[in-house]
């Protein structure tokens, strides 16, 4: 296996690996703040004891978070140096702003949030709480501006500059706010959003779910259980609503994509697949099962309208389809499941009857796992689906918005012309092959190496992580405290001189 | 001073904060072993329970800002030391797990088995920490376009072991005058004991590898023939150094813990003088190496990194001073604890 490959395979297992948490400490950070504010108000000690058990549950997530999210900030370098020295100038800004606005926020008050409770008042904890959750979210903003500044550049120019006697081609950044907003990071941003909503609503209907089907903390799980219904029926819904129009965006700015979401082969009117198996080779989707003019009514709201195919892109410029596809559509049919779902339970639940409702109990005790295989799948089809290109050219337009084609009948992609350090000039297309960003100096077997290096690791971690969730899940929610009691307490312990000392503290809690 | 002169000196503020800050609680994880019963190695664990993860940022907001200031110098070097890199990565992730995972379950055996992977993974990043200034010091193999040309073997030489050994040694330092701040009892006395022993085998190799360097890199020494008041950093490190078995005679802790963080703030000066204004030192023909000019980003990169970093750092310099104000104080072991 060559070296391009075995890289693209490493980053898939990491990132991937990587993504089943921060969409789930985004979700439940907001749960959170939702939690500590309710018991501000409104001093019931249930909305306490939630907020202690979920944020135990939030801190092992989010942990596991940090440890695999270093490997992300470090393999841009080690596997991919001719990319990071090609995006340094423009990507670096952003992970240089995640590291400096995002992450010290949410790891230094992750400290008071975990750690914190007897040492701060319940006013300082909840603003750590929102300080985390909001940390979590910035640190999404900024990865997306930069992923999405590789889909569809926009701030930035190609330059050469000279290393080693040759010209080196680089992006520099002209306009810092244009790269910020590039045509697709607030479409991607808002539906990253919404999945980790999605994500987060439904872990914490599993586990509550599962309370309720085995009988324990009853009250705990039925108010859980209904929050989190709330944020999983809005974001189900909104998921539709941001797709579609996403979908249109994606179009506008990489219509490749689109038609490999859609294995729309050849230009013309399109239909929409609910099923079958697209064959590349052969230009056809097997076994296919379709909406007649469905997708060109839902890009062009007309069942005729032509929709750009695959015929019309360069064949070394075409991305894989098979894997887009599936992806894509294993997304859209969970989406829509989680909104049949959440519309289903929402109705149960306001004619009282969802608690009896075992079955439907039993299916959202699992059903956080499609959220999760939504969130992964969702990237799936969004990042093979801009292959071959790990910074994607800008499509060129006419006038009237259309995308044009060159002498040969192919979409046009924008292209920089470049002066070499010698005076010559040259015209290159404005972006970066994936086979042409990995590191020159690295080996196929080093990369062996460290993927079997991180498959075990990530394997390990992975049964490890399942392992104590079980065990918390097990352990359950504390029951609510009486309030006076802890004081009472403390009074005591003043009056006897001593504080809570380690031979008094409980081992294995935290 | 110029922008990539401004970004070398702000570089060098972000790995003086990381080494001073993750510094104590890689010395606590080298120190592990020293524990002897649940309870002394809970104090341990707890000791930097809710600091460490804030202090691991340092290191990955150095590593975003070296990508985004000096992306030649940043591609060079993590793809040239790739396997390094993956090992400090497994190390990093373990260390992380461990001290999340061990408190999660009561099993004796679940504790121990995270407790060695605690210390080895500890030890294996400072190790490796020291390993990579080491290699930044004397220089590793370029090619003509500035790719590393060498293999691991390239990398770990008998100087960068040497400094890899320091760097273990001055972690350790600093962990055990922080632990004794934060611990009470008979494991404080252990610790009395042992930071003298510490010390001593921190001073040995900061001898060492002093002579060492003058002798391999001579032209370590050009800077501070260029700014002769380079030389104060010089005479501060020693005193700092001399300071502290003064401090713990006379059981001054806290004293003794400023002069291990300004040691370690010297040391860096030190290191960033030494290979001033290289970033990455080409062994084999000093053309080739990467410099603060060279493997700069453009100008408008480095003016709104200027930016970012104005606007961020006095709410950063803010969560810290807040975190640790919260979490001051000998440990006390709670429910919350780890």
């Amino acid at each position: 296996m060559d070296v391009v490959l075995l890289s693209r395979l490493q980053f898939a297992l990491t990132i991937m690996f990587h993504y089943l948490f921060p969409p789930l400490t985004i979700g439940m950070g907001v749960v959170l703040v939702y939690l500590e504010g309710m018991y501000l108000r409104t001093r019931e000690p249930m909305y306490e004891t939630a907020a202690r058990f979920w944020t135990r549950v939030f801190a092992l997530n989010f942990a596991v978070g940090v440890a695999t999210g270093i490997v992300m900030e470090f393999q841009f370098g080690t596997n991919w140096a001719v990319y990071s020295r090609f995006v340094g100038d423009v990507f670096g800004s952003a992970l240089a702003a995640e590291g400096i606005f995002a992450f010290f926020l949410e790891s230094g008050f992750l400290a008071v949030l975990v750690f914190g409770w007897d040492r701060v008042g319940p006013k300082m904890h909840f603003f750590s709480t929102v300080m985390v959750s909001l940390g979590s979210i910035f640190s999404s903003v900024w990865i997306v501006v930069a992923n999405s500044w590789q889909q569809t550049p926009a701030g930035s120019h190609l330059v050469a500059v000279e290393r080693g006697g040759a010209a080196l081609v680089r992006a520099e950044i002209t306009d810092f706010w244009a790269l910020v907003f590039n045509p697709s990071t607030v479409q991607r941003l808002v539906h990253v959003w919404i999945g980790a909503f999605i994500l987060g609503a439904f872990f914490i209907m599993s586990i509550s779910a599962w309370y309720l089907l085995k009988g324990r903390h009853a009250a705990f799980a039925r108010r859980s259980f209904g929050g989190a219904l709330l944020l999983g029926t809005l974001a189900s819904l909104a998921a539709l609503v941001s797709g579609h129009s996403q979908a249109r965006n994606v179009y506008r700015h990489q219509p490749a994509k689109i038609a490999a979401f859609e294995a729309h082969f050849t230009t013309g009117p399109g239909d929409l697949s609910l099923f079958g198996l697209p064959d590349q080779r052969a230009g056809v989707i097997r076994g296919n099962v379709a909406i007649p003019g469905g997708l060109s009514f839902l890009l062009h709201d007309d069942f005729e309208a032509p929709v750009l195919g695959l015929d019309r892109i360069r064949p070394q410029d075409r991305p894989p389809v098979l894997l887009p596809f599936v992806s894509y559509r294993v997304m859209v049919g969970l989406g829509l499941a989680f909104i049949g779902l959440t519309l289903l339970a929402s109705l149960l639940h306001w004619r009282n009857r969802l608690f009896e409702t075992r079955w439907l109990l039993w299916i959202f005790v699992f059903a956080v796992g499609g959220a999760m295989v939504a969130n992964q799948f969702g990237w799936v089809a969004a990042e093979v689906g801009r292959q071959p290109w790990v910074v994607q050219p800008p499509v060129v337009r006419g006038p009237d918005g259309a995308p044009l084609l060159d002498a040969d009948g192919f979409l046009r992609y924008a292209t920089a012309t470049i002066t070499a350090p010698d005076g010559t000039s040259r015209e290159i297309v404005a972006g970066l092959r994936t086979r042409d960003g990995v590191s020159e100096s690295v080996t196929a077997g080093q990369v062996l190496t460290s993927i079997l290096l991180f498959g075990f690791i990530y394997l390990l971690l992975g049964a490890l992580w399942i392992a104590v969730l079980h065990h918390k899940i097990q352990a359950g929610p504390e029951p609510p405290r009486d309030p006076r009691a802890p004081d009472l307490l403390d009074a005591a312990g003043a009056i006897a001189g001593h504080r809570a000392s380690l031979t008094h503290a409980k081992g294995g809690a935290a | 001073m110029s922008l990539p002169v401004i970004w070398f000196v702000l570089l060098a503020a972000l790995l003086t904060g990381y080494a001073i800050l993750d510094g104590f609680d890689l010395g606590v994880g080298i120190l592990h072993p020293l524990a002897r019963d649940e309870r002394e190695r809970r104090l341990f664990v707890n000791a930097i329970g809710p600091l460490w993860d804030g202090n691991e940022v340092w290191l990955v907001t150095f590593g975003g800002a070296l990508f985004a200031m000096f992306p030649e110098a940043y591609a060079t070097i993590f793809s040239g030391f790739y396997l390094a890199f993956m090992l400090l990565l497994v190390a990093l992730i373990t260390r992380a797990v461990s001290l999340e995972f061990r408190g999660k379950m009561a099993s004796a055996g679940w504790r121990r088995a995270w407790d060695w992977a605690f210390f080895g993974s500890s030890l294996g990043a400072t190790l490796l920490f020291g390993v990579t200034v080491g290699n930044g010091i004397i220089g590793v193999p370029l090619d003509t376009h500035g790719v590393f040309a060498g293999g691991l073997l390239a990398l770990l030489g008998p100087y960068q072991l040497l400094v890899g050994l320091l760097a273990v040694a001055l972690f350790a330092l600093h962990g055990a005058l922080f632990l004794h701040l934060k611990a009470e009892g008979p494991v404080q006395q252990r610790l009395a004991t042992a930071v003298w022993h510490v010390w001593g085998t921190f001073l040995t190799l900061y001898l060492l590898v002093t002579i060492y360097t003058l002798l391999v890199v001579p032209e370590a020494a050009a800077n501070f023939r260029h700014y002769p008041w380079a030389g104060i950093v010089l005479v501060l490190n020693v005193l700092a150094i001399a300071y502290i078995p003064r401090a713990l005679f006379l059981r001054r802790y806290g004293r003794a813990f400023v002069a291990s963080t300004l040691t370690i703030t010297c040391l860096v000066f030190l290191f960033a003088m030494a290979v001033f204004p290289t970033i990455l030192h080409a062994r084999n023909d000093p053309a080739l190496s990467w410099t603060i000019y060279n493997a700069a980003s453009s100008t408008k990169t480095l003016t709104i990194g200027l930016i970012i970093a104005g606007i961020g750092m006095p709410f950063v310099l803010a969560y810290t001073g807040i975190v640790y104000w919260t979490f001051r104080g000998k440990v006390v072991l709670d429910d919350h604890s780890y």
